[in-house]
């Protein structure tokens, strides 16, 4: 019995000790160290139509590094759906890679966890300076005031991408420039097993980039100046309402497009059946899709004014891939050289040129290959009618609740379902009421 | 220095040690004493699974439950130590009826329920009518077995992305089947959004889940004696009856272990709705262990969602408890 007891003792006693020791978590704080100057480990997003693509594309880029520095990158490519998860189980266990791709939106909520490197003037001299980025990238890496998260690596911008031999077949000679003339043209074009416009109903980002923009035509950011949730407020609703109603009352997407989360959308329009999609540099996909360049066409988002701006005319989020580094990199100068490199003028050409998105390196920008006509529509767009999403360290959950309710409605919508105001600002309700914080 | 006396110190414990004992070159190496051996030698040998438990249970746990009782958000991620203490309050959030996190916990609470009522009976139901069916011998049963066991044997995320792919609504295998070949809809159904994903997550589960009961009663009826049925056949029972009287009481132990552990494993799945659905589940389908991994993970509450996982746990407890004092208490009726 005294045995027992001893043993249930000792277990306690480690499991409590084990516990307290724990509760350390994460990291070792601090800005990182030169423990192991020869390697670095390279998290990269999906960015290409495949993982293999991009392996492809980057290794070429890494060998240079290599070369140029004697430092190996061991390169891993996560695929979107999984790269925030990843990134906040290695922020919890302190077990990451020591430089990695981050979406811009997250850059505020990864900026509250402490995990990544501050970007101070110290640290962006040491690539370059500041000022060799737009400034709407860099004030999109982190919230306003404080030291950007991460450093702007590929900037992208939504575009209406149409299929010109759709358009020809239904006798409409231009893309158009105001949402009625969308959803006129989505009529003519939805017919036969054919569609007007695609979308992706079970994408929560997606969602939530184009109400976003939506709600910017109706005046609602969706958060107050005190980083508030407004998700309810009267231009938010009338913005996921419209948005809805291309399914609901307009009939131009196909009501199998609620349950899209994995690009279909896209495959739809290289295969013809959908005439139109909102997409940000998709150029790649459509090739890997077996389009030529010659069967589509980029033009702005439509605006109701018809005139794209700031405001009330924003047609897009200013979108794009920042480059982060850990804290607690074993390998801070290498990171540095790193990221140094990877924004380096050739390199940001060489890259955005095969990912079809937009340098955000003033110089790298300048380059004549930016100025094929979908790529300039891109570039227009972030310099002149794109809105950053609101800097906030709860944005993961907007995007979150707010997306799931968009997901939510297209599934009404699909299912024949009324959606009203009542129902869209019900389900926003919701939504806002699940934000903690 | 201090090693020496260290050493001459054993040798002396080590002599008194043999001078007790009795004698002769064997009895001079060091014995181990009777005590451990009888008292402390089992509890050693259990120490390493003791430790692996530890690990990967105990602490894991204890951990949770600290965390359920701390505001614990993306600012104190990377160090989690530091975040603040806040009592009971994300169990108050959990239970809160009233508001939409409390409300929307209850919903997926409920939704769980019937998932695993269905999930699990029909799973049950399929595995001892294919055990049974498959009792005799006929040519081909090995190769009906094999087959059979299939769904097990394959990867989860493979097996349930197949599932997504055929369950898709206009390129999938399920309504090409359902609308375009039989003609039972009038219009091709969703099937992974809306009302009916909680179907598609009952069969997807229910295929999954079937084959591990048909192995286990298919074990179980190795154990019946032939001769039962040989003399129920003499006495005149049919086969229902042979099923009734014989088959099932004989399988009762081995059913009360069945169902408890696919009534566990489908409580608590969380493969099936993730790889099915994504990360966030339709509100059809939204069960408990999607939910709380989005309010943990996707939302960035981890304390709201540990505290959601210390009731969950709690739960699955109590049921626990209730079910094998139930079933512990018919064996000793039945004992007795």
């Amino acid at each position: 019995m005294r045995t027992i007891r001893a043993a249930a003792a000792v277990t306690l006693a480690i499991s409590i000790a084990a516990g307290v020791t724990g509760c350390g978590g994460g990291s070792s704080s601090g800005g990182g160290s030169n423990d192991s100057p020869k390697t670095l480990t390279y998290w990269a997003s999906n960015q290409g139509p495949s993982i293999e693509a991009d392996k492809k594309i980057l290794a070429p880029e890494l060998k240079k590094f290599e070369k140029q520095t004697g430092i190996k990158v061991k390169l891993e490519v996560v695929p979107w759906a999984d790269l925030l998860n990843r990134i906040l189980a290695a922020t919890t266990s302190g077990q990451g890679p020591d430089v990695l791709n981050i979406g811009n939106t997250w850059s505020a909520s990864l900026q509250a966890t402490g995990a990544l490197l501050p970007w101070t003037k110290e640290n962006f001299d040491a690539i370059g300076g500041r000022d060799r980025f737009v400034e709407s990238a860099v004030a999109s890496a982190g919230a306003e005031g404080k030291d950007p998260s991460a450093v702007p690596l590929y900037s992208l911008a939504y575009a209406l991408y149409y299929n010109k031999k759709s358009f020809a077949e239904a006798g409409i000679e231009k893309p158009p420039a105001t949402w009625d003339e969308l959803v006129a043209d989505g009529k003519k074009l939805s017919k036969n097993g054919k569609w007007g416009l695609g979308a992706e109903g079970s994408n929560l980002s997606n969602n939530i980039h184009q109400t976003f923009v939506l709600g910017q035509q109706h005046g609602a950011d969706f958060f107050d100046a005190e980083g508030k949730p407004t998700f309810t407020s009267d231009g938010a609703v009338a913005a996921v309402k419209q948005y809805i109603d291309f399914m609901a009352k307009d009939k131009i997407i196909a009501p199998g497009n609620a349950e899209y989360a994995q690009n279909q959308s896209l495959t739809d329009f290289a295969k013809g059946k959908t005439a139109m999609v909102l997409w940000q540099a998709a150029a790649s996909t459509f090739a890997s899709q077996g389009m030529k360049p010659e069967d589509w066409g980029a033009a702005p988002v439509p605006v109701a004014s018809g005139t794209p701006g700031q405001g009330k005319n924003t047609n897009s989020m200013v979108a794009g891939i920042n480059m982060a580094v850990f804290k607690n990199t074993k390998n801070i100068d290498g990171a540095k050289k790193f990221v140094k490199f990877m924004t380096s003028d050739a390199e940001q050409k060489l890259l955005n040129k095969t990912y079809g998105s937009i340098p955000p390196v003033k110089t790298a920008q300048a380059d004549e290959a930016f100025s094929a006509p979908d790529l300039a529509v891109l570039r227009d767009t972030l310099a002149k009618s794109a809105a950053p999403l609101p800097q906030v360290p709860n944005e993961s959950q907007f995007e979150t609740a707010v997306g799931t309710a968009v997901k939510e409605l297209w599934a009404d919508a699909a299912a024949g379902r009324p959606v009203t105001t009542e129902s869209v600002k019900a389900r926003l309700e919701k939504a806002q009421q699940t934000m903690q914080q | 220095m201090t090693a020496t006396v260290t050493t001459d110190s054993l040798t002396e414990k080590s002599d008194r040690v043999t001078s007790r004992g009795n004698g002769g070159a064997r009895r001079r190496l060091p014995r181990i004493p009777d005590r451990i051996r009888q008292g402390g030698l089992p509890y050693l040998l259990l120490l390493p699974a003791v430790l692996l438990e530890l690990l990967v249970h105990v602490i894991p746990m204890v951990i949770g439950i600290v965390m359920s009782f701390r505001q614990f958000t993306q600012f104190y991620i990377n160090n989690w130590g530091g975040a603040p203490w806040s009592g009971f309050d994300n169990y108050k959030i959990a239970v809160d009826v009233n508001a939409p996190i409390g409300e929307a916990l209850l919903h997926s609470f409920f939704v769980t329920c019937v998932f695993t009522f269905f999930a699990v009976g029909l799973a049950w139901l399929f595995g001892v009518a294919a055990a049974i069916m498959l009792q005799e011998n006929f040519r081909g049963r090995g190769i009906l077995r094999a087959i059979f066991l299939v769904p097990y044997a394959l990867p989860v995320y493979a097996a349930v992305i197949t599932w997504a792919f055929m369950f898709q609504r206009d390129n999938g295998l399920i309504n090409h089947v359902l609308h375009d070949q039989l003609g039972l809809t009038d219009q091709p159904s969703f099937w992974l959004i809306g009302d009916n994903s909680i179907y598609a997550l009952i069969i997807v589960s229910v295929w999954k889940g079937w084959p591990f009961a048909f192995l286990i009663v298919m074990a179980g009826l190795q154990n019946i004696p032939r001769e039962l049925y040989e003399a129920a056949s003499i006495d005149g029972a049919g086969i229902w009856q042979q099923i009734r009287k014989i088959t099932l009481p004989s399988l009762r132990p081995v059913n009360q272990v069945l169902v408890l552990v696919l009534f566990l494993w489908t409580f608590n799945d969380f493969n099936t709705p993730y790889v099915l659905f994504g990360k966030a589940a339709p509100e059809n389908a939204d069960l408990i262990s999607i939910h709380i991994y989005q309010s943990s993970f996707v939302t960035w509450n981890f304390g709201t969602g540990s505290a959601m996982s210390v009731l969950l746990l709690l739960f699955l407890l109590v049921v626990t408890a209730v079910y094998l004092l139930i079933t512990s208490r018919g064996r000793k009726g039945a004992d007795a």
